[in-house]
């Protein structure tokens, strides 16, 4: 066992736990925070995605002793407050398009929609139909086509 | 949104036109708010017609199938559901279902503001309890829920009113027909209002009194039929939606189970069980039926225990079989043709077509949270069967069923898988032998390898024609062997008698209930035969459906070539049922059916009616090399379907916005079975081990182009959705592939003989670790 301090949230948080568990397991199992779904624990489903440090990562594939104490973690619980609002835009578009099924994937889909409307940005463009074919997410639900409809109204917001 | 030119019919068989509408009997119950309920259930629908150019026998499945099946069975043992208004003026109902995405609860509490004039905000649904005094109708299955529920919820809501309206009449010293309702207030004509909050004390009963009601005419609907967003929207884009492994059940420490290298092996003993109880993190190690359970801190420290394991094991179930042997076993099964050769005229199209195993996983893996004390057990998991699930924990616990509770949670997807509570009994069973609360996920490698299937099948149609028409349409299905033991059975046991079927098989009788053959095609059987029960199978969105008319529908395209008639026109004339006609003109004329296709891409189309419901499907697909040959890594990439038109007549949508959501998932499912996603079997193991070996439909597989047209009501009572777009998906992407490609395939889904491509995860450990390179991918 030993510490580990980051930001998660916006507020400092500490943990004590073996240096090589997940970090998906720490904020589900040990803090409580559970946004973010296991649907693999291989890097492959994108159930868990979250941000660090404004960008999309799987919890799932990263051991906490590898997240450093000036790291800021976002989950989708903290991602309104990232705009200041008391919801994101791009969850706003997710309810405008009524995207969500069982929903349990839902929380992934919206934190790696946030990232990839910001790396096309970077890369010169407005996102689209090549951007969306890159996102791995698994929806079991089959909601894709309202992804790509919500992403496409929610990147105009912000 | 519909805008089909059919008028709504509003044939409300409730409504008894001219002679005086019909009147339901509510209950209000004693206690100190008011408290009403209605008995579960409903009479049977009226059976569809046929009519036609050679005109087929109705079969079975035409004059009552499976939801009728459910409906029926449901009437006469049912006890009460019950809605109860609160002092703060909300509503609530614990609906005895499961909501696994589906949006039941949604549907469900517009049924209650539409009949008790409240706002949808005011309505709390939350899921009940096993409730063994409900029998069969506490079951979600067969898309069965809304038809069987229907009118129940609204006698209930209806019942309230009522109170609402005489407590009212009271308080304001006028007549209740004077009074009107509207947004959870009640008003009188000069002036008096008041909220439903505050008469839910005066209108509460002492005693238990039935009543008469009337429900609202269809024509009056302001809810019902309206576009209604999901009800835990907010909930789940904010990640507070709670799936059962968010609960947070006291001491109910993660768990995870160390199964077998081969499907269904048993462990025998283990190796090293003190030093593995040693690890980090690590409370407990015990052997139980399916495997080694380990209980520890965190997910991650059981995935670690898992791995450490060393264990022997028993055989499997199905260590010798593979795919190849399985088809060799199907072919053997398959019943012989009846239909003699016709005429010297008579022309043959004939073709047998194989459907590989599909994964029923949903995302969210098999769980439950199970607390066993001496005496008693409290379980918590999604399970569409709950009175089953408690029935089948007691007996392995050694209870009373009245000692165990099952709370339904939400689910995070089910697509048939969750009619099974295997995580619920391992889970108690865990609880049981350790001694403490646990809380089981199964890893994801788990439900590839060890969860459920849609059974491996083919299908034989023959059909022939003579001079434009078709004479004889011949289908036999041989399948490995189907799994109903969820509860289903009693059901049909307790019908199985009245029905035009006769004494055969349990899995045959559902056959012919669940499957239609649409057309006109004069001389039409339809039979099934199984084989092989030593795999974990389910109904996948359609229990034999997706497959059995995806191979209908590529024959009804040769057949159109055949007599020399157009697809579209074909169908369109040999249809039996004009709803069906309606939804296929429709897809056609929106997908401008017929424009001519650049080489290597195609138009298909096809249909699929299915409890009392019916879709058409038009899709574009595009079979060209530079799509096929995309590069994505860990993909499968494939055709492309482009293109998606889908026109829907359900009977009464409910919510018309929900309806497309699950068109949309069952249009997913279809491209997916059609195209990607299939299971490879190899000497006892399933070869597939994560979302990138098996491809569902990702979003390099999603058509960019996407409408789904809700049709006007055609009736008065809603037919089943969840499973009716999957296969007329999976038909129309098929019928699409033959003509882009020139040739009519045979096997599902179409990638299945290609070698493999992924490389199997080893079998031991059974479950791989997670990567520590996440951070290497960001974005
Ligand atoms: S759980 Fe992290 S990617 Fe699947
Ligand atoms: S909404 Fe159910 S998995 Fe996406």
């Amino acid at each position: 066992m030993s510490a580990h301090t980051f930001i998660l949230n916006g507020a400092p948080v500490s943990v004590d736990v073996e240096d090589d568990v997940r970090l998906l397991w720490v904020l589900r199992d040990v803090l409580g925070v559970t946004g973010p779904k296991y649907g693999c624990g291989l890097g492959v489903c994108q159930a868990c995605t979250s941000h660090i440090n404004g960008k999309a990562f799987n919890p799932c594939s990263v051991p906490v002793s590898a997240i450093q104490p000036t790291d800021e973690i976002t989950t989708i619980e903290g991602l309104p407050a990232t705009v200041g609002k008391p919801l994101h835009p791009m969850q706003e578009a997710w309810l405008d398009y009524d995207v969500a099924q069982c929903g349990y994937c839902q929380p992934g889909q919206i934190m790696a929609a946030v990232a990839k409307v910001r790396e096309a940005r970077a890369a010169g463009h407005e996102i689209g139909d090549a951007d969306f074919d890159e996102i791995r997410n698994i929806c079991r639900c089959g909601t894709y086509f309202r992804i790509r409809e919500a992403i496409t109204a929610g990147a105009k917001n912000f | 949104m519909g805008d089909q030119g059919r008028l709504p019919q509003d044939e409300d068989d409730e409504s008894g036109r001219g002679v005086g509408r019909r009147r339901f009997l509510g209950y209000v119950l004693a206690g100190p708010t008011l408290m009403v309920a209605a008995q579960l259930g409903e009479a049977a629908l009226a059976p569809t017609e046929a009519q036609a150019a050679v005109p087929s026998l109705p079969e079975p499945a035409d004059l009552l199938d499976l939801t009728d099946l459910l409906t029926t069975a449901a009437s006469p043992t049912s006890g009460l559901i019950s809605i109860q208004l609160n002092t703060d003026g909300t509503a609530s109902f614990a609906l005895p279902r499961a909501e696994v995405g589906q949006g039941v609860t949604t549907s469900t509490a517009m049924l209650i503001a539409e009949e008790l004039d409240i706002p949808l905000a005011q309505v709390r649904i939350t899921l009940a309890d096993a409730r063994p005094e409900l029998l069969f109708n506490q079951f979600t299955g067969a898309s069965n829920t809304t038809v069987s529920t229907y009118t129940p919820i609204r006698v209930a809501a209806a019942t309230a009113r009522q109170r609402l309206l005489a407590a009212a009449a009271v308080r304001f010293g006028v007549p209740a027909s004077t009074l009107t309702t509207a947004a959870g207030v009640v008003s009188s004509p000069n002036g008096q209002s008041a909220t439903y909050g505050s008469l839910a004390a005066a209108a509460a009963s002492q005693v238990t009194v039935q009543v008469g009601v009337v429900l609202k005419q269809q024509s009056d609907f302001e809810v019902i039929g309206t576009a209604q967003k999901r009800i835990d929207a907010l909930d789940i884009v904010t990640g507070r939606k709670q799936f059962a492994m968010d609960l947070a059940v006291p001491n109910a420490l993660p768990t995870m189970v160390c199964r077998p290298p081969t499907l269904n092996g048993t462990p025998l003993s283990v190796q090293n069980l003190a030093a593995v109880k040693a690890m980090p993190g690590v409370t407990d190690v015990v052997i139980i039926a399916t495997g080694v359970a380990v209980r520890a801190a965190t997910f991650g420290q059981c995935i670690d225990a898992v791995r450490a394991l060393q264990v022997t094991w028993g055989p499997g179930t199905e260590d010798n079989s593979s795919d190849s042997t399985l088809l060799k076993e199907l072919k053997a099964a398959e019943l012989p043709l009846v239909v003699p050769p016709l005429n010297l005229l008579a022309q043959t199209v004939e073709a047998t077509f194989t459907f590989a195993f599909a994964s029923n996983s949903a995302l969210e893996p098999n769980c439950a949270i199970a607390d066993v004390r001496p005496g008693r057990a409290e379980v918590w998991a999604a399970v569409k069967a709950p009175i089953v699930a408690q029935g089948a924990i007691a007996a392995k616990l050694g209870l009373l069923q009245s000692a165990v509770t099952v709370h339904v949670v939400q689910g995070g997807g089910s697509f048939g898988r969750k009619l099974f509570a295997d995580a619920a009994l391992e889970a108690a069973e865990i609880s049981q032998l350790m001694g403490k609360p646990v809380k089981l996920m199964w890893h994801r490698t788990d439900e590839f390898r060890q969860g459920r299937t849609h059974p491996m099948s083919i299908s034989h149609v023959r059909a022939t024609h003579a001079l434009g028409q078709v004479l004889t349409f011949e289908q036999r299905h041989a399948s490995v062997a189907t799994d109903f033991s969820h509860g289903l059975g009693e059901v049909i046991t307790s019908q199985v008698a009245k029905l035009p079927v006769g004494d055969i098989g349990f899995s045959e009788t559902i056959f012919e209930l669940t499957q239609q053959t649409p057309y006109n095609f004069g001389v039409t059987t339809q039979l099934l035969s199984e084989v092989d029960k030593g795999f974990n199978t389910g109904s996948m969105r359609g229990i034999y459906s997706p497959n059995v008319r995806c191979a209908q529908e590529l024959i009804v395209d040769q057949l159109a070539a055949g007599v020399g008639q157009d697809p579209y026109q074909f169908r369109r004339q040999t249809l039996k049922d004009p709803r069906a006609i309606a939804v296929l003109d429709k897809v056609a004329q929106l997908g401008s059916w017929g424009r001519t296709m650049a080489p290597g891409t195609a138009q298909g189309i096809a249909l699929h009616p299915e409890y009392h419901s019916v879709a058409a499907i038009l899709v574009e697909i595009d079979c060209t090399a530079a799509t096929t040959g995309r590069q994505i890594p860990d993909a499968c990439t494939g055709p492309r379907v482009t293109k998606v038109i889908c026109a829907v007549d359900a009977g009464l949508a409910v919510n018309p916005l929900g309806l497309q959501a699950q068109m949309m998932g069952g249009i997913s499912d279809g491209i997916a079975v059609a195209l990607t996603s299939g299971m490879h079997f190899e000497n006892g193991v399933f070869q597939e081990g994560s979302w990138d070996n098996y491809f569902y439909t990702r979003q390099w597989n999603t058509p960019p182009d996407l409408q789904i047209v809700v049709m006007p009501p055609s009736s008065g009572t809603p037919g089943g959705a969840g499973e009716l777009a999957v296969g007329a998906a999976m038909a129309a992407v098929a019928c699409a592939y033959a003509r882009a490609t020139g040739t009519m395939p045979t096997s599902f889904p179409i990638n299945q003989a290609a070698p493999l491509a992924f490389t199997p995860l080893p079998t031991t450990p059974p479950i791989p670790q997670s990567p520590v390179d996440g951070l290497t991918r960001a974005y």
